[in-house]
């Protein structure tokens, strides 16, 4: 479902500030798998969904999406196949705007959109059916304002924009890492369940490792933009997280050492 | 007063474009200053070539939408800043109107317009006219509040509330500010060819300053009336617009001469940018949120 081959992608390429992020990424997600990603901070698992997302361009290397070649599409072109969440719970909604308002827009993704009213009776029937599912009664609320709910509140509401018009693709950037331990569980738990209901093609970005294993059918792990880890739903059930960290420490050491001796 | 009044309507259209770049997608856009006058020219020349009044009117709007579009090309494609985008294609504009207008006073006094029929019933400076100058008011109120609500209005007001969200959603906001600004300058160029027709005259320098007037309507109107709702909004900037010239007229009669009006614009603006600040007036409501959104627009 999505291919990523050969991608290489660096910062500020030829100055004082050169970062390579990615290097010979090849990573490739089957039709309803969902893949948790792990790494420490810049070891390019969020330029992996930016690049994925098209917010980034890689150098070389391409995307393709359900067979296609999407390499050369920015972000919004690429939005039709793709639903996003963002680490930042206020990113992924519009707060000046109501609940149904939000939702009107996420259900036209990617759609050639017209002059036809943005909210019909009928739309509003099937978004208080999907906001049932969140379990929060902002069914109730759809003529609120969503600037007025909660982070974790919007963050649901974010996942539900992003997955209820079934996208080829999930990504999923650390969007439980700015929440409250509670709320960080129940978005946690509506992503499983989400994912599921629609058998959508996953890419999470985490930090918490215990998510990672507990999420998902496969884990990958990076390292200094390699992926340097890569376990099957077999293996990943049998791993913890102690194995992951010693997983990590054994190749940062390795890692550290060839940079020693060069 | 009842001339004030009849203004006021008028003006609200411009005010109603002005709010849609400024209050709907966050632009402060000062292509406004330059669009007026154009509109008030093309709908001048037009006439006084023979063109009937409406076809005159309309294609005033279209070419205010044009100049808002070289706006929003600025803008998007060629990374220019907003402010100064609109600055570029206001100065612009002023060489291209005067080359529209030919010279720079065009009168319409003998012409066939689309108040001349108003003249002509006696209708002008009574109930009669400010029916009609409030019904094409609230006509292209209600137009808009229509627009915002559809597929492409949600998408136009979430491109000034969340870039990344709406981008996130499949929308190009670059295309979609380019939409907005041509509509806005639309509807300023619209009001400018009224306004021509109803003053009799077209001149070069009737639109300077001009964007004064729509920030004020619009921020008066929605400090008193609200802007909760997309349709309560509208109606506070056409209110607005009302009761700027008003004032307006209500400080000619105190005295001050036409040409003070740019000041007593420039201190209403300024009075609503401040008050917010001192915390007397920060619970007044309405005007906090005013403020937040004219300094996050400017800074």
């Amino acid at each position: 479902m999505l291919d990523i081959k050969n991608v290489h992608k660096t910062f500020f390429a030829g100055t004082v500030n050169e970062r390579v992020a990615l290097q010979e990424i090849n990573l490739s997600l089957t039709a309803g798998e969902f893949v948790t990603v792990i790494g420490s901070n810049g070891a390019g698992k969020s330029t992996i969904l930016n690049i994925t997302s098209g917010k980034l361009r890689p150098d070389t290397g391409t995307v393709s999406i359900d067979g296609k070649d999407v390499t050369r599409l920015v972000d919004h072109q690429r939005a039709r196949y793709i639903g996003r969440v963002f680490q930042d719970p206020m990113a992924g909604t519009s707060p000046e705007m109501t609940i149904e308002e939000n939702l009107a827009i996420a259900y036209e993704r990617g759609k050639r959109r017209g002059l036809r009213p943005g909210v019909t009776r009928k739309k509003r029937e099937f978004f208080k059916e999907e906001l049932r599912s969140l379990e929060l009664g902002l069914e109730n609320r759809l003529k609120a304002k969503v600037g007025l709910l909660s982070g974790g509140q919007r963050q649901a509401l974010s996942l539900l924009m992003a997955t209820f018009s079934s996208p080829k693709i999930l990504l999923l950037d650390e969007h439980t890492a700015a929440l409250d331990p509670q709320r960080a569980d129940l978005v946690s738990r509506l992503t499983a369940e989400v994912v599921d209901r629609h058998q959508l093609t996953t890419l999470m970005v985490t930090h918490n490792m215990e998510q990672a294993l507990r999420l998902g059918t496969r884990l990958i792990m990076m390292h200094e933009g390699r992926i340097i880890l890569d376990l099957d739903q077999e293996q990943k059930l049998k791993a913890t997280v102690p194995d992951l960290l010693h997983e990590f420490e054994k190749i940062k050491g390795v890692v550290d050492d060839r940079t020693m001796l060069q | 007063m009842i001339t004030a009044v009849e203004l006021g309507l008028i003006y609200a259209i411009m005010a109603l474009g002005v709010y849609l770049t400024f209050r709907i997608l966050n632009f402060p856009d000062l292509t406004v200053d330059g669009s007026f006058t154009t509109g008030a020219g093309v709908a001048a020349i037009s006439i006084i070539n023979g063109m009937p009044p409406v076809m005159a009117t309309i294609l005033a709007f279209i070419a205010g939408m044009a100049a808002g579009a070289v706006t929003g090309l600025l803008h998007t494609k060629g990374k220019i800043n907003g402010l100064l985008a609109g600055i570029l294609t206001m100065i612009a504009l002023y060489s291209i109107n005067l080359r529209i207008m030919g010279k720079s006073n065009l009168p319409l006094l003998r012409e066939e317009t689309l108040i001349t029929p108003l003249r002509e019933a006696g209708m002008l400076g009574g109930i009669g006219a400010i029916a009609i100058f409030l019904l094409v008011a609230l006509a292209v109120k209600v137009i808009m509040d229509w627009f915002l609500h559809t597929d492409i209005g949600l998408a136009m007001q979430a491109t000034g509330d969340n870039e990344q969200m709406i981008r996130s959603f499949g929308v190009s906001t670059d295309n979609q500010k380019i939409l907005g600004l041509s509509l806005s300058n639309g509807l300023v160029a619209l009001c400018g060819a009224f306004i021509a027709q109803y003053q009799g005259f077209a001149d070069i320098g009737m639109g300077i300053g001009l964007i004064l007037a729509g920030l004020a309507s619009v921020i008066i109107g929605q400090a008193i009336f609200g802007s909760r709702l997309i349709w309560i909004a509208s109606l506070a900037v056409v209110l607005g617009s009302v009761l700027y010239r008003v004032v307006i007229q209500l400080a000619l009669q105190a005295g001050l001469e036409p040409n003070d009006m740019k000041l007593v614009s420039a201190v209403l603006v300024v009075i609503a940018l401040v008050l917010p600040q001192w915390k007397v007036f920060a619970r007044v409501g309405g005007l906090g949120k005013m403020k937040k959104s004219l300094m996050g627009a400017k800074g």
